[in-house]
């Protein structure tokens, strides 16, 4: 095999410069072998964690106002297995069906996909911006997208949240200004401390909440409050059809943003030192801008701003699993999704039959960890 | 795996066809012009003001001067990091700017000024990044990249050079300075390059590890053909392990030539503002730089 050399150019040295590795000792590679993800680490993880997510959601179908024995869950899904039979169920006399298919099923299935998009748009962000507090929501970009779909709304668009195309769209316009202010000021000097970051995060929220308290206090009183609630982060129970166009859009951006995990491993290095090693830099961070403002405001246009769970997945499954973004990308995802599914089914049941937005559970959970990170761990945070 | 230990007829030393003919450049810098670019209508000074100066193939060029001489700056353009204004560069003959940056990123390995690391990655993950300009790619992104077996014997071998292959499953996070240094060492080694651009790679380094980077860095010169330029501010190093020095102030050239042809009291005094003292290094007899000392105070 040739090793590599400065080939092409056409007659330079470098054409005979090619490198040989010294003497050759006896199985060379095992000790970067032994330290590196391999195939089945990969594998072994990411099964484990699928499993995880069936078992949690099969306990979100089951736990609510009225609990449905597990038995019964798998009577009514192994029963249907086709969306023609799913919507028909809604007709059918059957009480515990309809439950269980017309509104605990699509909105666990909702979850799962929130939680999934928020938790890899926090890794993709945590490692362009180089900081492990970057999160949609800290850095404001949820908010501008919130503003956006506000903006929609005051003019008309969708009556609820979910029908309309419209509504992602604006929230995508938003998030990427909210996205691009941020990074301009990340990177505007050599290294801005982490701090200027989360401050420009703080700014950003406070003048986008002010814009979205003043849309909603000039819209009439009932809409306001349907946008109070969506606002505080809220799932609701999608109809299917609805589900499968928010499924197809985000698996679309989810495997899009994937397809950069190589890049961002180099990226975690520095700028600099990501162009060094050839990698065009430029192109990334657009891919990466657009394709999480994209699912931002997808994401904020179904369920509102739903914190945190960009911030604490990412941060915990690397403590856990190591940095490399090939397993920490689906990883996070696969958590992101199971932890939103469960904080959902909490926000259910905690005072049923009233329901608390789920955007709260989230954030008293986030919040004791951000400020944990922010004191005790400040060392890790440069 | 396979093909690793790959033997070549003639070894690396022997010069090429065109070397023969005339020198081969690794670097030929002309009348180099840089700033950064500011935002306001009025125009920064220049970092860099009219450099010009070649870098021979296996040559160590060390860049030395004062803070805020441009020595960082002007690595910076040599990888390609930054555009200059005025002038060019060119690498092995080719214009830099017709380069992509992958090709650079096979031909320049890069170590940075230390930067702390966030994310925990494994030093030895940390070293295989140095082969991504290696692998393929196509052209839905930057694939999966698994990495080959070639790919962990090189970075195997630069953790070895480097030593750091017993740190191979410790989180870069959880490194000292100097480990990380070495890390990012042996990352752009895995490269498996023919040109380094070191700046100030001796920083964060205990005597030993000091030592050991010259002589590693030395020995990959007279083994490979290695072109290495560093910046450092410690003149004695410089001296002992450059072959010629280029010492810059306020963005200009002052001196470039050997070790004795730059290290002189006048041109340091002149530069740096402040006496040294110059003698002999006592076994190698390149120059050596003294800080002058208190004065005695005579109760001896």
């Amino acid at each position: 095999m040739k090793l590599p050399s400065a080939t092409g150019s056409p007659r330079s040295c470098a054409d005979r410069l090619s490198h040989e590795q010294g003497s050759a000792p006896p199985a060379r590679g095992s000790v970067v072998q032994g330290a590196i993800l391999t195939r089945s680490r990969l594998i072994l993880i990411l099964g484990l964690l699928s499993l995880t997510a069936v078992v949690v959601s099969l306990m979100c179908l089951h736990f609510g106002a009225q609990s449905i024995a597990y038995g019964e869950i798998f009577r009514v899904l192994m029963g249907v297995m086709t969306v023609d039979q799913i919507e028909a169920g809604g007709g059918s006399a059957d009480i515990t069906r309809t439950i269980l298919l017309q509104i605990r099923l699509p909105r666990v299935l909702l979850g799962f996909l929130v939680g999934c998009s928020l938790a890899s748009v926090g890794v993709v962000l945590q490692a362009l911006l180089r900081n492990p507090l970057a999160d949609p929501y800290v850095l404001g970009v949820s908010s501008g997208a919130a503003l956006g779909a506000a903006v929609g709304v005051l003019f008309g668009a969708g009556t609820t949240f979910l029908a309309e195309a419209a509504l992602p769209a604006c929230g995508f316009a938003g998030g990427i200004v909210a996205l691009v202010i941020v990074y301009r000021m990340a990177t505007n000097s050599e290294r801005l401390p982490i701090h200027s970051l989360l401050l420009t995060g703080v700014i950003l929220n406070a003048i986008f909440s002010a814009l979205i308290m003043f849309i909603t206090s000039i819209l009439d009183p009932n809409r306001s409050y349907g946008m109070m609630a969506w606002l505080m982060g809220t799932l609701t129970s999608p109809t299917y059809s609805g589900l499968v166009g928010v499924l197809v859009y985000l698996s679309i951006s989810l495997i899009l943003l994937f397809g950069q995990v190589r890049a961002l491993n180099i990226l975690a290095l520095g700028e600099d030192a990501a162009r060094s090693l050839g990698v065009d830099t430029e192109r990334a961070k657009r891919s990466i801008f657009i394709l999480t403002a994209l699912i931002t405001g997808a994401v904020v246009s179904v369920s509102g701003m739903i914190g945190f769970i960009g911030m604490v997945v990412p941060h915990a499954v690397r403590l856990a699993i190591g940095a490399d973004h090939r397993l920490l990308f689906p990883a996070s995802a696969l958590v992101g999704g199971t932890f939103l599914m469960g904080a959902d089914t909490m926000a259910r049941t905690l005072i049923a039959p009233t329901e608390v937005p789920v955007g709260i559970i989230t954030a008293l959970v986030g919040g004791p960890f951000f400020v944990y990170l922010l004191l005790w761990r400040k060392d890790r945070l440069a | 795996m396979r093909g690793v230990k790959e033997s070549q007829p003639g070894g690396g030393n022997e010069p090429c066809a065109s070397c023969l003919v005339q020198p081969c450049y690794a670097y030929e810098v002309h009348s180099l012009r840089f700033r950064y670019q500011s935002t306001e209508s009025s125009s920064r000074p220049w970092i860099l003001d009219d450099i010009s100066f070649q870098v021979s193939q296996g040559e160590v060029l060390g860049i030395v001067g004062p803070n805020g001489s441009g020595k960082t700056s002007l690595l910076k353009l040599l990888a390609r990091l930054a555009s200059p204004q005025q002038g060019g560069i060119t690498l092995f003959e080719r214009d830099l700017t017709e380069m992509g940056q992958d090709e650079i990123a096979r031909i320049v390995g890069v170590v940075p000024q230390d930067t702390p690391q966030l994310f925990p990655f494994t030093v030895a993950e940390t070293v295989l990044m140095g082969r991504f300009p290696h692998r393929p790619r196509n052209r839905w992104g930057n694939g999966f990249g698994w990495e080959s077996g070639e790919d962990m014997a090189i970075a195997e071998d630069a953790m070895r050079t480097m030593d750091v292959a017993h740190l191979a499953q410790r989180a870069v996070t959880d490194l000292s300075g100097g480990e990380r240094q070495r890390t990012m060492i042996a990352r752009a080694l895995a490269q498996t390059p023919n040109v380094m651009l070191l700046d100030e790679p001796t920083a964060f380094l205990d005597l030993q590890h000091q030592v050991e980077i010259g002589s590693v860095l030395c020995r990959l010169k007279e083994e490979r053909g290695l072109t290495v330029v560093l910046i450092s501010h410690d003149l004695n190093l410089v001296s002992q392990y450059c072959d010629r020095l280029l010492l810059l102030a306020e963005g200009q050239v002052v001196r470039l030539g050997t070790p004795d042809e730059v290290i002189e009291p006048l041109v340091l005094e002149q530069v740096y503002q402040c006496q040294v003292l110059i003698d002999r290094h006592p076994t190698s007899g390149v120059p050596r730089v003294t800080l002058p000392g208190r004065k005695s105070t005579g109760n001896k």
